[in-house]
């Protein structure tokens, strides 16, 4: 246990280590992604296939989500689902029918969770048999505690909806990209120069958008609100760049085409799977980019994707100034002072960057799981930070004990430590300053104009305790001396 | 397989973590997959609590799947004992290791020769038993492994108390108003003159439970935990139990004189009567005089406001305990008519029918909430009194209601004195029914006369004839901010494009003023 605290306070080093320690750490069961991806896509309806464990879980990790009439459901399962008295097909298909009587939508999600994963319930088998005598498509996810943690949950989601994605018809795709000029067809007899057309309909009768950009079809991943979506949008169209679709789309019918002519950019630095099943099963070419978070991850996104497309970035470093210019306020409270990461949701990193460009000390970023491939660019642009900032490299820890950095956390005494419900009372009842980590998940902390909100959030405890400090009660536990450090 | 939205009571391990946790220097270890510890922010959130939860996991993840936990589960006791020193080690199976069926046993007896702590594994059967059921067991369990251990013990001998004493069983973490019963139960025992010997489990060393057969009688407040560890204490230890629940003025009278018939008899048995313990006369005096004028309850149920109750139709659900006292307390201490009692607690239903059935004029028993909804809307009371999921099924029909019992959110954990338990409790009470009932009587009042205003409300705003034209792309993404700041949005993003000079607020121009103005 000494060696483990006096490892973090050993002096900084000039690269990047990556730790991993027992994973015994608290973290969200990855089912929790139904609670936003219900709501992000508008036609679907979610079935959770576990124990009333889950259920006790989603109900109370949900709050009041629950009492308005969500679209999803627990397919609890029984005792004599667990003895195999029952046919999982069958009582699948009774309650599938259920739903579809009461809610009619026009996509199931099955979401496979620990339970099902033992009892090797073969989902994908059924669904396959099922979806056609349903005719409703099923999507099959294994969201589960055993292999993914929190937020990887909405990962195993999207890589099954890569799989639903429609094929782009090279043919198709091909007399797009090619000048008009250079094809005098139908359409252009008909309806004047291609170019000039923003939809047209091909022969199957799927819509195509037409790019007016010069550039190839782009694919965004990761599900924000629809604000955020506006808001990256109109981010790219000033480079005029458009976004062919997003995954997931508003409602299911609205799924971008993929194919190998298509570029794919995250929005989220935990869509690893997804990532791997847009390059391998789709052919998609993936942009590896920084993550938009915070002003300088933005611009390092946005510019990314400009570089990758071919598109002269223009005005980008005039606006993050403006931005950063907007953020003083915020800046002057959380200058030189400490944070640390206990991990939990996989923003950690790109959190930690954004944070030290702001002029804070990260002494550790806990990260449940790290993919080096495809955070590769969020990982130097935070190593480029540090140098930039004159700040130690933090150290990383993968699948990180909670008890081992509550005893650094002791040691190290930072100003703030970004964690889970679980440790925030007892961490503020000794005195340290937490902000709950499962906030910066449901936020809104996507792009230039959302830079705010993050520092909106890791100042509230800053702020909060600046008005209390005056009582002079900074512990509340009875085995501490009232001033700590 | 059940179709489940939401449900009254939790898995097993829940009863099982809430009550290794409310013991003093007590460690549950689950054998469960990432994620499953949502029991500690459920306690740190709900509780406030200022302690780490002394819950952890032995993560199972697919490497226990392809070769077992092994050495997995026992040195995570191992670990946990050198870390916290705690005195005893609760492992916990879960619904995952209920069907891994690795031999848990096996695990806690090897970690047992290792260890400084006991260690005991949770004999509970997740497919079985309710989360209450849960922590009814367990805390026999405790309650049984250490009067076993203290009976080895050779110089270890039972002394009753001196003076006449109570346990009292069944409070715990994350029950609802437990800590203010516990408060209130304490006080009454306190002027009757006797003492409490020991409050289980809540804030008690596992230690300590070897001085419970010191007491001359365990009380059980709740009826779904307590009663196994009463039983037991009665059967092995021949201590006598009460069962009546002291809530509501009349139960509250009969559980004080059912508390002093059982301690006269111990007296008797045990002692040579130089204890002086109030006569019959003394105690239904006490009883007469809390009841009368101590208790405002009584005098409230006389009062005219309690009048206008009268024959008004309400429907009871809940816990089997506080749903059945609830029910009589309504139809027999304020004269309000049940028109349905229900209960979640499936296993109790016997008891609950017998408690309630001449109180009301029908009794419920589902965990379905769909169920209730729909009795509710049937019946159309005039008030509801039940969990939060009753009170937001009230919402929705538009009638008012009580959380009188769990399920409950961070609210039903009041940072003031709040008991539902002795007169106290028929205090709190009367006020949640009253408060109820006048809340329905406004609203409906409010809907015959149309509000108290009837004047146009005047909206703020900057201007009415800024000559802005809101876009229709920025008119859509005004309607997506949440109503409650929708108004400060709009005056900013205005202000913002006067100062801009621009006429025509689109989505874009509503960005850009976000960003300037930080709202």
């Amino acid at each position: 246990m000494t060696t483990q605290t006096n490892t973090a306070l050993m002096p900084a080093k000039n690269s990047l280590v990556l730790e991993c320690e027992t994973g015994n750490y608290h973290t969200f069961c990855p089912i929790s992604c139904v609670s936003w991806l219900y709501q992000k896509i508008e036609d679907s309806f979610f079935l959770v296939i576990g124990t009333k464990t889950c259920g006790y879980f989603l109900q109370n990790a949900l709050g009041v989500m629950i009492f308005a009439e969500p679209r999803y459901a627990m397919a609890e399962l029984e005792e004599a689902d667990i003895s195999a008295q029952l046919k999982d097909y069958k009582e699948l298909k009774r309650l599938c029918l259920q739903i579809k009587k009461d809610r009619n939508p026009s996509v199931l999600f099955w979401i496979g969770t620990c339970t099902t994963e033992i009892m090797k319930t073969d989902l994908e088998g059924i669904a396959k048999r099922l979806q056609v005598e349903l005719g409703i498509p099923i999507v099959v996810a294994r969201a589960n505690g055993l292999d993914y943690a929190f937020t990887q949950g909405e990962d195993t989601v999207l890589a099954a909806l890569v799989e639903s994605c429609p094929q782009t018809k090279s043919s198709t795709s091909e007399a797009l990209i090619v000048p008009p000029a250079k094809t005098p067809n139908f359409w252009q007899a008909a309806f004047g120069p291609l170019a000039k057309s923003q939809e047209i309909t091909v022969g199957t009768g799927t819509i195509v958008k037409t790019p007016q950009a010069k550039h190839l079809p782009l694919v965004l991943f990761g599900s924000v609100a629809s604000t955020v979506v506006n808001q990256l949008t109109v981010e790219l169209n000033k480079q005029g760049i458009e976004i062919t679709g997003w995954i997931p789309a508003r409602r299911y019918s609205e799924l971008p085409e993929l194919g190998p002519e298509v570029y794919a950019c995250a929005v989220h630095p935990y869509l690893s799977r997804t990532a791997a099943a847009l390059i391998r099963r789709k052919k998609c070419k993936l942009i590896n980019a920084p993550f938009p978070l915070g002003p300088d991850g933005t611009r390092a996104w946005i510019e990314k994707i400009c570089q990758t497309l071919n598109v002269e970035p223009k005005g980008l470093i005039e606006r993050e100034a403006a931005i950063w210019e907007n953020l003083e306020d915020y800046l002057e409270l959380v200058r030189g002072k400490s944070v640390f990461f206990m991990g939990d949701n996989v923003f950690e990193v790109a959190l930690a960057r954004f944070l030290i460009r702001c002029g804070m000390i990260v002494y550790e970023i806990g990260i449940p799981y790290i993919d080096k491939r495809f955070q590769e660019s969020e990982l130097q642009l935070l190593e480029q930070t540090c140098l930039d900032m004159g700040v130690m490299m933090p150290r990383i820890v993968q699948k990180p004990d909670n008890y081992h950095q509550i005893q650094r956390i002791r040691e190290l005494m930072p100003d703030l430590v970004i964690t889970g419900m679980a440790h925030a009372n007892p961490l503020e009842a000794r005195g340290i300053n937490t902000k709950w980590s499962v906030e910066f998940t449901f936020a809104q902390i996507h792009g230039f104009t959302n830079a705010r909100d993050i520092l909106e959030l890791v100042t509230r405890p800053l702020r909060r305790n600046r008005s209390l400090s005056e009582l002079g009660w900074t512990t509340f536990v009875k085995d501490l001396p009232q001033k700590v450090v | 397989m059940k179709l489940s939205y939401w449900m009254y009571s939790g898995p097993a391990h829940i009863g099982t973590l809430r009550v290794a946790s409310s013991f003093k220097n007590v460690h549950a270890i689950m054998h469960a997959p990432l994620g499953d510890d949502y029991f500690n922010v459920l306690r740190s959130m709900l509780e406030r609590e200022r302690e780490f939860t002394p819950t952890t996991a032995s993560i199972v993840d697919r490497r226990v799947l392809a070769r077992g936990s092994q050495e997995k589960v026992v040195d995570n006791i191992t670990r946990k004992d050198a870390e916290d020193v705690p005195d005893l080690i609760l492992v916990t199976p879960t619904c995952t290791s209920s069907i891994l069926q690795e031999d848990l046993q096996n695990f806690v007896n090897r970690a047992f020769l290792d260890s400084k702590a006991d260690v005991l594994l949770a004999d509970v059967n997740h497919y079985r038993v309710t989360e209450l059921q849960a922590a009814d067991r367990t805390f026999e369990q405790v309650v049984h492994f250490y009067l076993d251990k203290a009976k080895k013990n050779p110089n270890w001998k039972v002394e009753k108390t001196e003076r006449p004493s109570v346990n009292i069983l069944g409070m715990f973490t994350l029950g609802f108003h437990n800590q203010h019963d516990t408060r209130e139960l304490c006080r009454l025992f306190k002027e009757l003159g006797v003492d409490v010997n020991l409050v289980m489990p809540e804030g008690v060393s596992v230690n300590d439970i070897q001085r419970a057969p010191n007491a001359w009688l365990n009380i059980v407040p709740y009826r779904e935990i307590g009663l196994m560890a009463a039983r037991y204490l009665e059967n092995d230890w021949g201590m006598p139990y009460t069962t009546t629940i002291p809530m509501g003025l009349v139960d509250t009278a009969q559980f004080i004189r059912e508390v002093f018939g059982h301690l006269r008899q111990c007296s008797e048995e045990y002692f040579d009567s130089d204890i002086t313990l109030q006569t019959e006369e003394e105690i239904e005096a006490y009883i007469d005089n809390q009841s009368r004028f101590v208790s405002q309850a009584s005098w409230f149920g006389r009062s005219i406001d309690c009048q206008n109750l009268t024959g008004k139709k309400v429907v009871v659900f809940g816990d089997a305990t506080h749903a059945a006292l609830m029910t009589k307390i309504l139809s027999r201490e304020i004269g309000v008519r049940v028109a349905c009692a229900g209960t979640y607690c499936k296993n109790e239903s016997d008891w609950f029918r017998e408690q309630v059935h001449d109180a009301c004029d029908e009794i419920l028993i589902t965990d379905d909430h769909t169920q209730v909804g729909d009795v509710i809307a049937r019946i159309e009371p005039a008030a509801i009194f039940g969990t939060q999921m009753e009170r937001h099924i009230g919402k929705r029909l538009e009638i008012p209601c009580g959380v009188i019992s769990a399920p409950v959110h961070i609210q039903n954990f009041p940072l003031g004195f709040k008991p539902f338990l002795g007169y106290e409790g028929t205090n709190q009470i009367a006020d949640l029914v009253y408060n109820s009932f006048t809340l329905g009587m406004e609203d409906h009042l409010l809907e015959i006369f149309g509000g108290h205003d009837t004047k146009e409300v005047i909206e703020k705003s900057l201007s009415t004839t800024n000559g802005l034209e809101w876009a229709p792309d920025g008119l859509a993404e005004l309607q997506k901010v949440p109503g409650f700041v929708r108004g400060k949005i709009k005056r900013n993003t205005e202000k913002f494009a006067k100062e801009q000079g621009i006429q025509k607020i689109t989505m874009e121009v509503m960005y850009a003023a976000k960003e300037a103005v930080g709202a």
